[in-house]
């Protein structure tokens, strides 16, 4: 397969980006984005007259929340439930142009060409996205039941991987899905309720604070979330949240 | 003299952990806040000990190469994690993990380190579960348990097939708490480059900022790596694209001796390689052996047709049972399909070899659900296998609920690593090394569900405890000072090891060097291994090594992210180190576990060992660039286990 790209290209977060025009040529339909991705950076490699495209990526397997591409103005391209990395050629045509850009929102600053600093989303978490225990203190593990239901839900909130699709689908940049998933996941089990109010308070401030915006309950975000993060959520951090306030 | 002293604990190996911390100095709180700690990497075991030495009070420095410490690549653990809580009333024990583990590793281990670690297994699920790690439970809300290979009871606690994302979730939590409290500092994108050894002990890291390019120094009382295993030795592997070997290889020069280099686990179960543009291979959790059976067809000509027909697995679905070799319930009728990984992969890789591989490339054998999707329903399957199956669909675009898949073996986990001694310390004094970067627990092969284990009982339970002992003795020594001439030495190595790399602009790029590796790697020192196959290993890596510093090509931008310098670096430090795996191979004259000489067989072609001769754990020690390494051996020493032929028929 062939195909034509337009890659957003920027030296550093200090330098103006723009598109720039690739092909690649030869490419199996079972070859992944990234993989494409590769392909090009070793031909502009060797032709040595341009710099190779960065990009984040680690685990290639969907799990790490590293990768991630705003690929024809989706973000992780046109499948869904699944990240840039497990996005394969065959989801395109042959001939196809692609446009491949960085997450694009405020909070997530781009570093250099497709790579974005998302670091406010640890900084959420250090808020207070954890139950308090120490090494050492806990009870033996069955001493907490919990209903397969409460469990299973627990995961699916559990399993968001960090990767900011969500924010850079928002049209107002918000990390809503994001922060309502850790609220979610832990106010759902026993061991979490003690500290779920406070919680939910302190997230959400710190999500404030470091320029997120609100949430207007389009629900663009879990459609493009690659783990399926459910919106009912939100509700759940909104439950939480009234809880805080008075 | 021999240079390693293992101190393991005197007394009956139940007693020997108890008594060994009784003996442990402590460090006073107001002691423990004037002491620093390095923690290089933040996957299960660098995550653990880094949030729980926190909570003692020390003052931590933590380093990941990723973006986000979330990002390590125990993340991608998919399968559960073992612990001894006899919860399912089959039997299980600590010695029975105890015993399993090390016979799963082909008596290659530590006893009483292997102890150790059963002994704390059921304390890691406790904390996890009050960190919130959402187990999978029964109906009655009581956590559940699945069966993983090698061993014959139920002991695997597992989060659907996420097992390790939802673990260092927690860990992770524990970390943030403390970044929160300001006890740690946490430098994500950073890659460590060197290790600042002042007086003979470990008291700093040299890294490069992969944002900024920048060359930085930190010091502290204690190093501790935490950076995973080598596996991308072979390029092609389960590991991230990012996991690399620094830390033990920079180590390992600066006087870490380097054990059991050989000892690689190749998993039966990933997802087979397609064409010349794959980057990396994608593991299919070991748990899908609890319900998927393996087979192959029973014809060579059936096999030969399946090779050329257009969907190999959809073809399958028409071949008849009894046309079907299910060759490890044929060859090991008691484990069946859950021998161990060692022993499924090398069953595979046999058939394929003699012709009876079902994909295009004749290197690929099936996963079949058939037979569980009868009996337990999609439902069940689904709910067990779901995301595993919607996984390997994406990928693959084959219907796993409709078609077999089809899998073969590929470099996954490290066995080998730094030596530790029982309080996991290398030959460095202060630098420790924990994880799958240690060699310590698995002898020559490792049980599923039993790294995340290791990982966490070094970060949680063991390296809190023992790291006291060490800097008890160092509450006097005030900061590390890294302005120092060691500090500035060793920078400037580094600078020069980058100039050098940048200033090569050969003809070829860093993966052109790393694919190379894996063939020579995957087809002489990989599952099978011959003495010749190994001996010409090391004139085609030393050869490989001369060309990659004379021919590489790598961008030269130095001071913003530079990727491809960043792989360079990594595929050095895989060549250097693959050569020390070959020549572990070669020395070891037996086969065991993941390491399979065929000069060393038995009749039905099952590892043959040599206890009298090499019941021993290899201990290199780095003499100099050009030099010839030492291989000092610690003897393993079995005193509450009878050694015998494994055997899982
Ligand atoms: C696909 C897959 C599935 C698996 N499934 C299971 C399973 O089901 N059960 C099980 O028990 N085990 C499983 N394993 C094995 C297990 O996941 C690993 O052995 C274990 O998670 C390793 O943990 P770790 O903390 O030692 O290292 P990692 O989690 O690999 O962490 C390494 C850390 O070190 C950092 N680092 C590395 N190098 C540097 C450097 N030079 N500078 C700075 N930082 C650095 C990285 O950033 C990272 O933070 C699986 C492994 C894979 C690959
Ligand atoms: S909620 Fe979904 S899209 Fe947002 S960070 Fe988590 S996984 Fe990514
Ligand atoms: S690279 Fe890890 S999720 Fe894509």
């Amino acid at each position: 397969m062939n195909f034509t790209l337009k890659i957003w290209r920027q030296k550093d977060a200090k330098s103006e980006g723009c598109f720039k025009k690739y092909t690649v040529s030869d490419i199996n339909s079972d070859t992944t984005f990234l993989e494409m991705l590769d392909i090009l950076n070793n031909s502009l490699i060797l032709e040595g007259k341009e710099e190779p495209v960065a990009f984040s990526h680690d685990c290639r397997e969907g799990i790490c929340g590293m990768c991630g591409l705003f690929i024809n103005g989706r973000a992780h391209g046109p499948d869904t439930g699944i990240t840039t990395c497990q996005l394969t050629m065959r989801n395109f045509k042959t001939g196809d142009t692609i446009i491949v850009e960085p997450w694009r929102a405020k909070p997530f600053p781009v570093i250099k060409d497709l790579i974005v600093d998302r670091n406010s989303f640890d900084k959420i978490l250090q808020a207070g996205g954890y139950i308090s225990v120490n090494t050492g203190s806990a009870q033996d593990a069955n001493s907490h039941l919990i209903s397969q239901k409460d469990a299973e839900e627990a995961f699916d909130a559990s399993a968001c991987i960090g990767c900011g699709a969500c924010v850079a689908t928002c049209k107002n940049s918000s990390a809503m899905l994001f922060v309502a998933a850790k609220i979610s996941h832990l106010a759902r089990l026993p061991q979490g309720k003690i500290e779920a109010v406070e919680r939910a308070k302190k997230m959400v401030a710190k999500m404030d604070e470091l320029g997120f915006g609100g949430c207007s309950n389009t629900g663009a975000c879990s459609v493009e979330c690659p783990k399926n993060i459910s919106l009912t959520h939100i509700a759940k951090l909104n439950r939480e949240f009234l809880k805080a306030k008075f | 003299m021999n240079k390693l002293n293992s101190k393991i604990p005197e007394g009956s190996l139940n007693k020997k952990w108890d008594k060994h911390k009784l003996n442990i100095k402590l460090v006073s709180p107001a002691n423990k806040n004037k002491l620093d700690i390095i923690v290089v990497g933040t996957g299960l075991a660098g995550s653990s000990a880094a949030a729980s030495l926190a909570e003692l009070g020390y003052n931590i420095k933590v380093f990941c190469f990723q973006d986000s410490p979330r990002r390590a690549h125990s993340i991608a653990a998919q399968g559960g994690i073992n612990a001894a809580k006899n919860y399912q009333n089959d039997n299980d024990s600590v010695s029975r993990l105890f015993y399993d583990t090390i016979k799963g590793g082909d008596f290659r281990a530590r006893e009483a380190n292997t102890y150790r670690l059963a002994e704390l297994s059921g304390a890691i699920i406790d904390q996890s579960v009050a960190q919130g790690v959402p187990f999978a439970r029964d109906y009655a809300g009581y956590l559940d348990n699945r069966s993983f290979g090698g061993t014959l009871v139920s002991r695997t606690f597992y989060a659907k097939g996420q097992t390790g994302q939802q673990l260092l979730l927690g860990a992770y939590g524990a970390l943030n708490r403390q970044i929160h409290t300001g006890k740690i500092k946490m430098f994500p994108n950073r890659e460590m480059l060197d290790l600042v050894k002042i007086d003979g002990k470990a008291r700093g890291i040299i890294i490069r900022n992969l944002i900024t390019g920048k060359i930085e120094k930190y010091g502290a009382h204690a190093v501790v790596i935490a950076s995973g295993g080598y596996a991308n030795v072979f390029c092609l592997s389960t590991n991230a694209m990012g996991s690399n070997a620094g830390c033990i290889w920079q180590t390992y020069k600066k006087g870490a001796f380097f054990s059991n280099p050989c000892f690689v686990q190749i998993h039966p179960t990933c997802i087979p390689v397609h064409g010349e543009q794959q980057s990396k291979l994608t593991l299919m959790s070991e748990s899908l052996r609890n319900d998927g059976r393996i087979w192959v067809p029973k014809d060579k000509k059936t096999a030969e047709k399946l090779r050329k027909a257009e969907n190999p697995a959809l073809e399958a679905t028409k071949i008849n049972e009894d046309e079907r070799d299910y060759y490890l319930e044929r060859r090991y009728p008691a484990y069946g399909n859950l021998v161990p990984r060692d022993v499924a992969s090398r069953a595979a890789k046999e058939r394929c070899d003699a012709g009876y591989g079902v994909n295009e490339s004749g290197n690929a054998v099936f996963l079949d659900f058939k037979h569980a999707l009868k009996k337990l329903g999609k439902k069940e399957i689904e709910k067990r296998y779901g995301n595993l199956f919607d996984m390997y669909d994406k990928l693959t675009a084959d219907n796993p609920y409709k078609m077999p898949m089809q899998i073969y073996p590929a470099a996954h986990y490290t066995m080998g690593g730094s030596w530790v001694d029982y309080n996991l310390m290398t030959t460095i004094p202060g630098l420790y090394s924990i994880g799958e970067a240690n060699f310590s627990d698995h002898g020559a092969n490792r049980l599923g569900a039993s790294a995340l284990m290791q990982g966490l009982a070094d970060g949680y339970f063991i390296l809190p405890y023992t790291i006291g002992d060490y800097l008890s003795n160092d509450i006097n020594s005030p900061s590390i000072d890294i302005n120092s001439p060691e500090f500035d030495e060793a920078t400037k190595n580094v600078k020069n090891k980058i100039d050098k790399l940048l200033n090569i602009d050969g003809s070829k790029t860093v993966d052109f060097f790393h694919k190379e590796l894996y063939n020579i790697m995957w087809n002489y020192v990989g599952i099978s291994r011959k003495k010749e196959e190994l001996i010409k290993s090391l004139e085609l890596i030393k050869k490989l090594k001369e060309d990659f510093w004379k021919d590489v090509k790598i961008p030269k931008d130095e001071y913003t992210v530079n990727q491809e310098l960043e792989k360079a670096g990594r595929v050095a430090d895989f060549i250097e180190l693959a050569e020390l795996m070959a020549k572990d191979a070669l020395n070891r004259n037996e086969s065991c576990g993941g390491h399979f000489r065929e000069d060393f067989q038995t009749d039905e072609g099952e590892a043959l060992r040599d206890d009298n001769n090499c019941a021993y754990v290899s201990a290199w020690e780095y003499k100099g660039e050009n030099e010839e390494p030492i291989m000092h051996k610690e003897n393993l020493v079995f005193e509450n286990i009878k050694l015998s032929q494994r055997s899982y028929k």
